[in-house]
């Protein structure tokens, strides 16, 4: 067939493997290649919760405006797992591109107008390679190496990324490349092309790091001054946990004594490890804890006693699929009001939303100042999507703004002062002073309770004075938004239709806008909300500019949008659910057919 | 130190006096175990010259719970929440590992909804005094039976207990403890000694204190009330406390006597009653609890002792320093490290 036009730097290749059989290194090895060839690149991850053997699919999206979604369907299909072949096979159309693992798997190539490439990739390993394992693993590289060849990769740039990762292991560089160019050269000498899809240079992401939105939130630990982190292990937020411990080997070990700044235990349970770092916050550490839903819940009681007693801690719940065990390796924003509202009695904490590598980053490490500026827990809230995938972003910018230790009082402080309250509401902002166990001062000792208690901090049952602490309390959340970051908001003149969003969805919201822009004729404006409780002043003027405000999530119940509607009552009309999950991340067609008033598939 | 102030007839090496140790007045009921063993508490961190801003009391919920508002006002306390406070002990222990931290809890607290922290305090031997006050039933909540009810015995209703009891001594000799020990609140030098060496061990040290409940729990048929204690309560050995900061006064012969030397330098005399009893032994001494309970023996004392377990703060290779004192310049990496952590993600 001759070329009749290119298709260059947009379309997706689906790879489908079997986890646990290295595709990962080679997938990453392909993404990166992509991402240092400067075109805007998506990764995601579509992995089972199970070690070794079942199908996982691997989705390169090179989209030269940068959308970052998940798309459901793919130009190029990659073939190597005979489990899922049945799957797979359906998704064959007209157009698509298919390399298969020719020998291994029986691949009809019945499907008209698409195009098929049959590559031995499992034969070449096998001629090549005596260990099994090694076998396994460099297949996946082979397919890499016929990519290369059929969509124009940069060999050398792939040379560069294979000899990078495995910088400390030169045999094992020699190995991937030799099997790159067992695929490489196989197509070369054996195949014409015969489809449209091309990679080609481009720049802009040519300075991009590559890395998870776990990395990113541990990295955002670290330049935050986290000292004890406790956490369980738990699908989608361990990553998190070990990789600050990584870091910490890293930076925060003394080269001579090998003495380390940074207390990390794996605790018995989710329930010990935010007792660890509420401990640790109580005696003046800057302390997290890292977890996903189910952690959440088992923690709430000492949510509820750090709310009430006033004790500075950090919470990164990595969302995934609920309720129960849910589907443990799937995306979800369904946490947002167990968050908002965790534990028993009357409580409301400040939630950040982060929803891109920087902010993960940067709002974890803000997270720490804002927990002990207003002695509370603080939950960053990611989701398996951004926690678990890689990304690529912008260099992350150094941060070397002074930690806010927030109101401690020392014993210089004390010796000022006849007479102090743990809860007196000293500065007319609901932040009273605290004390650190240790101070060398007989003033300094208080009682911390978690049952009532008043001004000095004493055990009461009185109506009044528990009225007023928790009035109090009340008044310090209320009074945080100046602190937190604020809204993101993208006008557009003339629009009366609105989204707002939260976290990982926004990248289904930009592609819904520009379709609805371009297809439709439809102009929308756009806010996303990065913390709780709401910036009231933006987010109201921002509904009362809109019409109509469509508010984006990824859960069952509408969780944000009855969040704001309790906080914007009077506005409650204009604002229209979108919410939608079914564990896969939120696509812009859903968005769009929400706005068209067309039905879901699924409701 | 060489601010220590010289001790008066009212005052100690910290020159403070009793009263400086005191708490809030007791709510609990008169005669309440959980009282001597607040006094004993109090006694103790005097006797020792604590410095009470260097103490921090921590408990969970329950009667027993309640106590640490009872002494020593002068310290940080934080009554936590049910069955927790050993993973805030370790917290405080993480951020601030110079501190003594002074846990009271209570079978309810540690051998029902807590055992799993209890466990695992252990396990990582924490620097914690972590006291059971042990009634054998659910005060606060008005007589239930507690895990550590002695199987058939009868609570204040008439209700027999159908299940095993739990053993907190066996059980932390199991769980890797570096120090066990019994006592019975109605014994006031034995608790007062053993509070001492615990507070000198440095890591975990687990002391169960058998503690009546006179409310629902001291009736005839208690296996845990005052007469019976009276009873049954068998010492394993004679304890003399020795501060670091003293000498040992008498010489004791080796068959007679033997001498553990704690964390901080200070010793346990265990003197011999009957007979010779080896602490360092887990299996002698989970042998000698088990063979005495035959004889509905009570075994009091230091029940097990191990002094080579490291303590957790180095376990984790933590520096002198507290952690919670660490500055933003000592904590973040530099500009270079941090572009070099960056040129590793591309
Ligand atoms: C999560 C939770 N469940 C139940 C309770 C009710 N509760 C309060 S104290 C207690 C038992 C206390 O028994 P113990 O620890 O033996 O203390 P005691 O009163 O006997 O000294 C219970 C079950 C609670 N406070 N929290
Ligand atoms: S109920 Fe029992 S444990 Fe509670 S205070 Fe009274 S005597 Fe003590
Ligand atoms: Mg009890």
């Amino acid at each position: 067939m001759v070329e009749t036009h290119k298709i260059i730097n947009n379309f997706s290749v689906k790879i489908a493997t079997a986890n646990g059989t290295g595709s990962q290194s080679a997938n990453n090895i392909f993404f990166k290649t992509l991402v240092r060839m400067g075109i805007p690149t998506s990764a995601k991850n579509l992995f089972p919760s199970n070690i070794q053997g079942l199908p996982t699919w691997f989705i390169v999206r090179a989209s030269s405006k940068g959308y970052q979604t998940m798309r459901r369907e793919s130009e190029i299909l990659v073939l190597v797992n005979r489990g899922s072949l049945v799957q797979d096979l359906k998704e064959i159309k007209k157009g698509t591109v298919v390399l298969y693992d020719q020998g291994l798997l029986q691949v009809p190539e019945d499907v008209e107008g698409a195009i098929y490439y049959g590559i031995p990739f499992s034969k070449l390993a096998r001629e090549n390679y005596d260990k099994p394992r090694l076998r396994t693993i460099l297949t996946n590289v082979t397919y890499v190496g016929a990519l290369a060849a059929i969509f124009n990769l940069d060999k050398q740039t792939l040379t560069d990324v294979i000899k990078d990762t495995f910088s400390k292991k030169p045999k094992v560089v020699d190995a991937n490349l030799k099997a790159i160019d067992l695929g490489y050269d196989f197509v070369k000498e054996n195949l014409d092309k015969k489809d449209v899809y091309h990679y080609e240079h481009d720049t802009q992401t040519k300075d991009h790091v590559i890395l998870e939105g776990n990395q990113a939130t541990a990295l955002g630990a670290i330049m935050g001054g986290c000292t004890v982190a406790a956490w369980y292990p738990i699908t989608p937020a361990s990553s998190m946990s070990e990789t600050i411990e990584k870091y910490a080997s890293r930076i925060r070990v003394d080269d001579k004594t090998g003495k380390r700044k940074l207390a990390i235990v794996q605790a018995e349970d989710e329930i010990s490890a935010i007792g660890m770092a509420i401990g640790a916050g109580w005696a003046g550490a800057r302390a997290m804890t890292g977890t996903s839903g189910p952690g959440i819940s088992l923690m709430g009681e000492f949510i509820g006693l750090a709310y009430y007693t006033e004790i500075p801690v950090v919470i990164v719940n990595v969302q995934r699929v609920g309720p129960s065990t849910g589907l443990p390796t799937r995306t979800q924003q369904a946490d947002i009001q167990l968050c908002a509202f965790a534990s028993h009695g009357d409580t409301r904490h400040i939630c950040l939303y982060p929803g891109t590598i920087e902010e993960a980053y940067e709002l974890t490490a803000k997270s720490f100042d804002i927990a002990e500026r207003f002695q509370t827990p603080v939950f960053v809230l990611t989701d398996l999507e951004l926690g678990m995938n890689l990304w690529t972003s912008k260099p992350l910018k150094y941060i070397d703004t002074p930690f806010d230790r927030g109101k401690v009082l020392t014993a210089k402080d004390l010796d000022q002062m006849k007479d102090w309250g743990r809860y007196a509401d000293k500065d007319g902002d609901g932040i009273c002073y605290r004390t650190l166990p240790g101070t060398p001062h007989p003033l300094a000792a208080y009682f911390t309770r978690g049952t009532g208690h008043d001004e000095k901090a004493n055990y009461t049952e009185n109506n009044e004075d528990y009225r007023r602490i928790l009035m109090r309390v009340k008044k310090k959340i209320d009074l945080s938004p100046s602190y937190l970051p604020k809204p993101i908001i993208e006008d557009e003149k003339g629009a009366k239709i609105g989204f707002i969003s939260v976290g990982t969805t926004h990248y289904a919201v930009v592609e819904a806008r520009d379709e609805l822009k371009e297809k439709h004729n439809i102009k929308t404006k756009y806010l996303r909300v990065l913390s709780y409780p709401f910036h009231e002043e933006s987010i109201r003027s921002f509904i009362e500019s809109c019409d109509k405000v469509y508010v984006v999530e990824q859960n069952r119940d509408a969780q944000l949008a009855g969040m704001l509607k309790l906080d914007f009552e009077a506005l409650a009309l204009r604002l229209k659910t979108c919410a939608y999950s079914d564990g896969l991340p939120m696509r812009p067609g859903i968005i769009i057919d929400r706005v068209l008033g067309k039905p879901w598939e699924i409701n | 130190m060489s601010d220590t102030p010289t001790p008066t007839p009212n005052t100690n090496r910290a020159g403070l006096t009793r009263k400086d140790y005191g708490g809030h007045p007791s709510t609990l009921c008169s005669g309440c175990g959980h009282n001597s063993i607040t006094n004993g508490i109090i006694a103790a961190c005097y006797d020792l010259g604590l410095h009470p801003h260097q103490v921090v009391k921590l408990s969970g919920i329950g009667c027993s719970s309640k106590t640490p508002t009872y002494f020593m006002n002068r310290s940080h306390g934080f009554n936590t929440v049910h069955g927790r406070m050993p993973s805030i002990a370790t917290g405080v222990e993480l951020a601030n590992h110079t501190l003594t931290n002074l846990g009271v809890s209570g079978d309810g607290d540690s051998a029902s909804i807590g055992i799993g922290q209890f466990v695992h305090a252990i396990r990582r031997n924490t620097k914690l005094v972590y006291i059971i006050e042990n009634n054998g039933t659910y005060g606060l909540t008005k007589g239930q039976f507690s895990a550590t009810a002695d199987h058939e015995a009868l609570d204040h209703y008439k209700n027999v207990n159908k299940y095993q009891a739990l053993d907190l001594c066996e059980t932390a000799i199991i769980c890797g403890a570096s120090f066990v020990a019994r006592s019975f609140s109605g014994d006031r030098k034995q608790m007062g000694e053993l509070i001492k060496a615990a507070i000198a061990h440095g890591g975990c040290a687990i002391i169960d204190i058998i503690s009546p409940c006179v409310t629902f729990n001291d009736h005839p048929e208690s296996t845990k009330s005052y007469a019976y204690m009276k009873e049954h309560d068998f010492p394993l050995q004679e304890l003399g406390f020795v501060p670091s900061f003293e000498e040992i006064q008498v010489d004791y012969n080796p068959g007679e006597a033997r001498n553990v030397k704690l964390h901080d330098g200070s010793h346990l005399i265990l003197k011999k009653l009957k007979e010779d009893y080896d602490p360092t032994s887990r299996l002698n001494a989970l042998k000698t609890i088990d063979a005495a309970k035959q004889e509905n023996h009570v075994l009091t004392g230091l029940v097990y002792y191990n002094q080579d377990i490291p303590s957790h703060a180095k376990l984790l290779s933590l520096p002198d320093k507290p952690l919670k004192d660490f500055t933003e310049k000592e904590l973040r990496p530099t500009k270079e490290e941090f572009e070099a952590i960056l040129k590793d993600l591309k």
